[in-house]
Parts: structure tokens; sequence; C-alpha cells
């Protein structure tokens, strides 16, 4: 330890550690970032009377999400104190193997992934559902549902003693279906239980179109996203203060970048056949569902592999969201279209980059995911139902749930002080 | 007095302005509105869904004028409105019974 603190290969151990911690706690930033990119584009595809509803939502979600970790999601998902107690400030100065950066900063990196998991939920559920409700299975998810998940996965335990994912071949990079898939499967849960919005599908089969309010916020809300997400693949390097690591981290942020602009471009290929004209609400999805895409290994893959597997994306979450509309589930957002049919790809994807995965041991480990995250999920919204109701009254929805759920107007014209 | 409503086309708000300037219309009241006419609505698609588009988006301009120029006022309007396809709007004649200028009180036609 003294050697290390008083030479020069001690200097460039300490500046290794620095730039580690810089990096990761710059990367978490970026993916916190992506809480602002969820909340515009959410903002910008549902209608003007539900805006201030959803906003809330997003800024409440992240928040509740960041206090249930620190309490117990941590603790769950890799052991340890609730409440943060046992951290240490310093994984460095007199530890028998140094870590290689800041044990804040790897708790901090952790918790904005269980935000992300989390806001995919908000938007298929939006227009309808009680405010009060969701932040409520907010607490449940992110302080159980997902650290549960989270443990058998990154955390390398065994899935309530049976099985090992990682042993099985089990590989997921960034979490395509350790955050995404997850937040879809609770999401899904919560729109059954939840039902669709008045008037979505008519009565002899018919599906009615319900425009979003600002698109110019749902496009601004997607490049947002775009930008947060070289965090979120880019810090699940984990490291870039060595020339390997470096390099990893280079080709992380090009094969990111290059499958959303594959999603981009095959989504809005799909659209334009099936529809006739471009659909800007597609291919924003489209950007997304390559992002998701590439999640699980983005590292492994050439630039044109990453551009193809974001295509497929692209394309999938087109038929998908259609296909959803068929079969009445409602989701305004397409939501669980991008980050859970998509977030399976992206699992799927895996091997055929990386040999150290195999396809049974993705099958297995989205399977749990999928199994455990809904189940628990639909008993939790089936319990909250109960409890308080999810969703608001018919009129509610009708005047907006703005005025019911928070009493302000997003968009508020003539409002006036006499009482 | 007549109240003179004319529903056009928004690109033709300019010139439909500048007309009424020209023949000494001094103040116009301006709204964003959207109707139809004979034209027939069509179908566009969100996200695979159908739906109506037939309210279109027009521009309604409202001016409060004398009797003796109503004719010049119609004439100039639909000279600076017309493109002469499909949509181009109409004017409305409405018989005004009272106009009050509200800075000075002044009513009838000293305030228009």
């Amino acid at each position: 330890m003294e050697e290390l603190l008083n030479t020069t290969a001690g200097d460039v151990t300490q500046l290794k550690y620095a730039l580690d911690t810089f990096y990761f706690l710059v990367c978490g930033a970026l993916v916190m970032w992506m809480a602002a990119g969820f909340a515009m584009l959410e903002a910008g595809l549902v209608r003007a009377k539900n805006t201030t509803e959803i906003l809330t939502k997003n800024i409440a979600l992240y928040a509740i999400a960041c206090i249930m970790y620190f309490v117990s999601g941590y603790a769950l998902m890799y052991g340890g104190d609730y409440f943060l107690t046992g951290i240490t400030g310093d994984g460095f100065t007199g530890a028998e193997e140094p870590a290689t950066y800041a044990p804040s900063a790897d708790f901090f990196f952790q918790v904005v992934f269980v935000a992300t998991a989390m806001s995919i939920v908000s938007g298929a559920v939006a227009e309808r559902m009680k405010l009060w409700s969701f932040l409520l299975f907010a607490v449940v998810m992110t302080g159980f549902i997902y650290p549960m998940e989270g443990s058998w996965t990154w955390g390398g335990e065994a899935v309530f003693g049976m099985y090992t994912l990682g042993d099985l071949g089990f590989s997921d990079f960034a979490g395509s279906g350790i955050v995404h898939l997850a937040g879809a499967a609770a999401a899904l849960a919560g729109v059954l239980v939840l039902g669709a919005r008045k008037g979505k599908y008519g009565k002899n089969g018919e599906i009615n179109a319900i425009p979003g309010a600002n698109l110019p916020l749902a496009t601004l809300g997607t490049f947002v996203l775009w930008l947060g997400w070289f965090g979120f693949n880019g810090g699940s390097v984990l490291a870039t203060a060595s020339v390997e690591s470096a390099n990893s981290v280079a080709v992380v942020f090009m094969n990111t970048n290059a499958a959303a602009a594959g999603g981009v471009v095959a989504a809005m290929v799909v659209a334009r056949i099936l529809f006739g004209k471009a659909d800007l609400t597609m291919a924003l999805n489209g950007a997304l569902a390559g992002l998701v895409a590439i999640t699980a290994e983005p590292s492994t893959p050439s630039a044109l592999q990453a551009t193809l597997f974001g295509a497929i994306g692209g394309v999938l979450v087109v038929f998908s969201i259609i296909t959803l509309d068929k079969l009445k589930i409602d989701d305004p957002v397409g939501a669980i279209s991008v980050h859970g049919v998509v977030g399976l790809l992206g699992l799927l994807l895996v091997p055929v980059t990386n040999d150290g995965s195999s396809f049974s041991g993705q099958i297995i480990g989205a399977l749990t995911i999928f199994f455990w995250v809904f189940v628990v999920s639909m008993v939790s919204w089936l319990a909250i139902k109960a409890i308080m109701g999810v969703r608001v009254s018919e009129e509610e929805e009708y005047d907006g749930v703005d005025l019911s759920e928070c009493g302000m107007e997003a968009y508020p014209e003539f409002a006036s002080n006499k009482k | 007095m007549k109240l003179i409503s004319a529903i056009i086309k928004p690109f033709k708000l300019d010139d439909v302005r500048e007309a009424l300037s020209d023949i000494g219309v001094q103040g116009i009241t301006v709204t964003e509105v959207k109707g139809f006419g004979r034209q027939k609505g069509h179908t566009e698609l969100y996200r695979g869904a159908e739906y109506v588009v037939d309210f279109l988006p027009k521009v309604r301009i409202d001016a409060a004028v004398a009797d003796d120029i109503v004719d010049q006022v119609l004439e100039a309007i639909s000279k600076a409105a017309q493109t002469g396809k499909i949509g181009d709007g109409k004017i409305f004649v409405m018989p005004l019974e009272q106009v009050v200028r509200i800075r000075t009180g002044e009513t009838g036609h000293d305030a228009l």
C-alpha cells in the first residue's frame, strides 16, 4: 500500500482509479439524463389534458427509484446492508483487493438503471391511471421486483437456489433483458389490469387514433434518450482507463449510435410501406428500438452488424405496435413493443456475435426475468387496485388527468385569480 | 354598420390584411379556426390507426365597417383571398347594432 501511494506506479494506479470513477460517474449522469428523455417523449405523445400528470409521474418515479434502491434495492441486488450503511467511501486505500473505481460510483450508476426500468411503465399506463397508485407500484418495483431479478443476473445469485443464469450462458451487457424487458413486463401487467383508454377501441373492432399533443417534445425526448444511451451502454463497460477498455468503450459508443440509426431508417421504411407516408412517431420508436436491440451486446458486433441489429429492431417494433393494438392492448407510447418485444430480440442477438453466451441461456434468462417481473407485478397491481384502485373514473378520464390527479393544466389558458 | 366575418386560407392573411388597409379599414381581429365547406374530409393514419381529417385550418378575420364601404370590402377580401382552388372560404356580412371604442367611450361610426 505504501508503494502504491508514493511512487510513479502508485500515481498511475491512482490515476486509473480516478479516471474509471470519473468515467463511471459521467456515464451515470448521462443515464440520469434519460429520465428527461422519457419525460419529454411521453409528454409529447399524450394529449394536452394529460401532460402535467405524466410529467409528475416521471419526476416522481425517478426520485422514488433513487430512494428505494438505496433503502433496499442495492442490498437485495448485490448483497450488503440496507440503507447503504455498509458502503465504503473509499474502495482503494487499505483494501485487500483495491477496487478500480469508487464504491459510491457503482451505486450511482446502478441507481439510474433502476429508474430507467421503472420509467418504461409510465408511458404504457398513461392517460388513465391514478397517479398515486402508479407511485406505489414504483416503490415495489424499484425496491423489490427489479432488484431481485437484478440479483440473479448482474448480481450473480442463483434463482431461488435453483440455477445460476451466468453458468447457463446468459449474457446481458447493459440490460436489454434486465432493464428493458423487465420494465416492459411490469408495464404489460399494468396495462392488462388497467384496460384501454376510453374510445381507443370501437365496438366493431375499430382502432381509433389518439394523436399526441406535442411532437416536437416527443422528438426532443428521443434525441435526449439517444444521447443518454451512450452512458447506458458506454458505462456498462465499467472502465476506460486501459487500452483494452478504452477501445471497448469506443466500439460501444459507435455501435450504440449505429443501431439507433438503423432502427430509425427501418421503422420509417416499414411505416412508409404499410401506411403510405412516413410516421414520425414510428421513426422515434424505431430509434429507441434500435438502441434496445443493441443494448444486450454492443461491444462485439461490427458497425454493420450493429446497424442491421438496430434495423431488425426497427422493423419488429412497427409490427409489434400494430399487433398490440389488434390485441386491444393499449400502449400510448409503444413502450411494451420498444422495450419488451425488442428487449427480447436484443437478448437473442447476443450469441450471434458473442461466443460466451448461448441461445438457450438467453431464452432461460429472458423467461426468468419476464415471468418473475410479470407475475409479481400483476400481483402488485391487483393488490393496489384492491387497496386504492388503479384507474381514474370515466369523467376524470374525459376531463383529463391533469385536472383530476394534479389540479394543474399543462397549457393553462384563462386562469383567473378571482375566487 | 356591418360586421364582416371572412373565413380564408391561413396563408392569405397577409394579402387580405394589406388589401383591407389599402381601402381604409383600420382594425381587424384575427382568429385561428378550423372548418370545412363542401370539401370532403379524408383519412390519415396515426400509428396504423385511421382517423378522419374533416376540419382544415382556416383564419377568421372580423372587421367592423361602415355601410357605405361594405361592397368595396367584400371585393377587396375576395380578390386578395382567392386562389381558385377548393377551400378558398366564405365571407359573412352581419348587421352591427352598436360599436364602442373602449379607450375613449366613442360610439357608433366614430368608433369604427
